[in-house]
């Protein structure tokens, strides 16, 4: 049994179903990343699993426990953190404050974390006492994704944490976001750029119009023809 | 007279009729632009009803100095409200959260839009007013005991034998330093504490803040405690410099309003600015520079009239004037608050 699994998730934004019948599990240190085409319900499944959207049916599993009808910030709290495509830093704030915030709910000293952040993205250090707001493209994801780490996560999910930076700095951000799994955390990604994401991915979801096309390894949805053709041109 | 003696005593002058007035009046706006300021920032919607939570906290601080004196307890040199202050804070602090929890937290609930909360909050202006109306008249009280000045006019004018006289009311140096204290420990808690960053944090990205574990009904409610302080703290203030009338804090809404959309809206320390800007405009534009010019041209270029840009019954429309002028031009104000 998977460590996150979302099963047969059916469910949208009010009006009519954006997922249907959509499967999607990752496991601990291991990548899975979603693709597909624009308005194909990637960000909008993980935003199922993260209980930020009302379902009709299905269920969301962490480590074994049904966690469907748990709250957003609850889920948080099992150790689920999730980085979101916009608006994902506290601009107005410093990159320490930043990373103090997302280790809000622990008691506990956090400077060891906070040390392992600084280890994994070393520009923060330097730039620690500055303004969220005021850095880079590049450097606010890492911003981002650090401070989802504060928590200690089990699970980290990002939504398309490449969007809007340059190829160098996404190759750089996925070398990190490789390093993070080793720690034996469980990734979940949905990604604009298929190939590359793929590239790193243990598993992979191909998403089109609400549900699942292809569900199999990285490696194997990347020499599917179907899956080339349709979605990674060529 | 020598030249340096009128240069004396047009500073004087100025420093008497302007500066001071303009530092301690603007102290009090500036508290009550930062409470407006913070709820906009945490709960983002404009509370008209902030200048009668000013005036109801006032309305507890008058009746505890009256009672305080019925029992023949006073201060001495200072006003006896300054006695009366704690407990009337955490009184108005106790209903702003009896008003947030029947009335604002019900909008919050259902994600109601902006407007609705505005037009809720001039609702409950309204019941307020006419609380404190039937509470305690509408008549002007006084209700400032203690020593008056701490400089007379007559006294200043024999010691420095200049023409011009200072005159400084204690009033003016309470208000401007529970001002200087109030908003240090303020940015001390915002800056240093976690429940301060906490309410930053919410303040700059409300999604994100829930999503690090932070409760949104928490740091609401340590919104409105600190709001109901400062509202309290700067119309006691008022009340005690000039004089306590419900409708008074009723008019001061629009220069508070002005003060903090000047200075950026959602960000205190432009609300602090934005309070002096206000403060120093109003009364620069209604004061007559007649005798200050006299004083440093020769006579022959004395003017005539009074060069006064706005009678003083036209105070607020310095305020209107400073609002629309910000929002044509820099509506985001001088520290790029939010927009409205």
């Amino acid at each position: 049994m998977s460590y996150l699994i979302g099963e047969n998730l059916t469910g949208g934004y009010g009006g009519a179903d954006v997922i249907s019948d959509c499967s999607i599990f990752v496991e601990k240190g291991e990548i899975a990343v979603v693709v597909g085409p624009n308005g194909a319900g990637k960000s909008t499944a993980m935003k199922a699993l993260l209980g930020m959207l009302k379902l009709r049916s299905g269920f969301v599993k962490l480590d074994g426990n049904d966690i469907t009808s748990m709250s957003p910030q609850e889920r948080v709290a099992q150790g689920m953190a999730f980085v979101p495509q916009n608006k994902n830093i506290f601009v107005t704030m410093t990159v320490e404050e930043n990373l103090e915030m997302g280790a809000f709910l622990r008691r506990d000293d956090i400077n060891e974390t906070m040390e392992q952040v600084f280890e994994l993205f070393p520009v923060l250090k330097l730039k620690r006492k500055q303004l969220a707001g005021e850095l880079s493209g590049g450097q606010r994801q890492q911003v981002a994704v650090g401070r989802a780490l504060m928590t200690k996560p089990l699970v980290l999910m990002l939504d398309e944490p490449t969007a809007g930076v340059s190829p160098i700095v996404m190759d750089e951000l996925f070398e990190r976001i490789l390093e993070v799994k080793q720690t034996g955390i469980a990734i979940l990604m949905v990604e604009q750029n298929a190939r590359q994401a793929l590239n790193i991915a243990d598993r992979g979801f191909v998403m089109v119009t609400g549900e699942n096309r292809f569900t199999d390894t990285g490696e194997a949805l990347l020499s599917n023809k179907e899956v080339r053709k349709s979605f990674l041109g060529g | 007279m020598d030249f340096s003696t009128d240069m004396l005593n047009a500073l004087v002058l100025i420093s008497n009729y302007v500066l001071i007035p303009s530092l301690s009046y603007g102290s009090q706006l500036a508290l009550g632009a930062v409470g407006v300021t913070l709820v906009f920032g945490i709960l983002r919607f404009a509370n008209f009803a902030h200048g009668e939570i000013m005036s109801f906290g006032s309305m507890v601080t008058v009746l505890i100095t009256w009672w305080l004196q019925s029992l023949g307890v006073t201060m001495g040199f200072f006003p006896t409200a300054m006695l009366a202050l704690p407990l009337s804070i955490i009184i108005t602090i106790i209903l702003v959260l009896i008003i947030d929890n029947s009335v604002f937290s019900f909008y919050r609930k259902n994600k109601s839009r902006a407007v609705t909360y505005i037009v809720t909050s001039v609702g409950v202006m309204f019941i307020l007013n006419g609380l404190v109306r039937i509470i305690i008249g509408t008549d002007e009280i006084i209700f400032r005991d203690g020593q008056k000045f701490l400089i007379k006019a007559g006294h200043f004018k024999k010691m420095t034998g200049l023409s011009e006289g200072l005159a400084l009311k204690q009033t003016q140096v309470l208000t401007i330093v529970i001002a200087i204290i109030s908003v240090v420990l303020l940015f001390w808690f915002l800056q240093r504490t976690r429940t301060g960053k906490a309410m930053r944090a919410f303040s700059d990205n409300e999604d994100l803040a829930l999503l690090s574990g932070i409760s949104p009904e928490r740091v609401v409610m340590v919104t409105w405690i600190i709001t109901a302080i400062l509202a309290t703290l700067a119309g006691v203030l008022y009340g005690l410099d000039k004089s306590f009338k419900p409708l008074v804090y009723f008019n001061l809404i629009l220069p508070i309003f002005a003060a903090a959309i000047v200075g950026g809206i959602g960000e205190p320390l432009g609300a602090i600015i934005g309070g002096y800007v206000v403060a120093f405009s109003e009364i620069m534009a209604t004061y007559a520079f007649k005798k200050f010019i006299i004083y440093l041209v020769p006579s022959e270029f004395a003017p005539e009239s009074l060069v006064q840009f706005l009678t003083t019954e036209y105070k607020f429309a310095v305020s209107f004037l400073i609002l629309v002028l910000v929002l044509l031009v820099r509506p985001t104000g001088i520290l790029r608050g939010k927009l409205l």
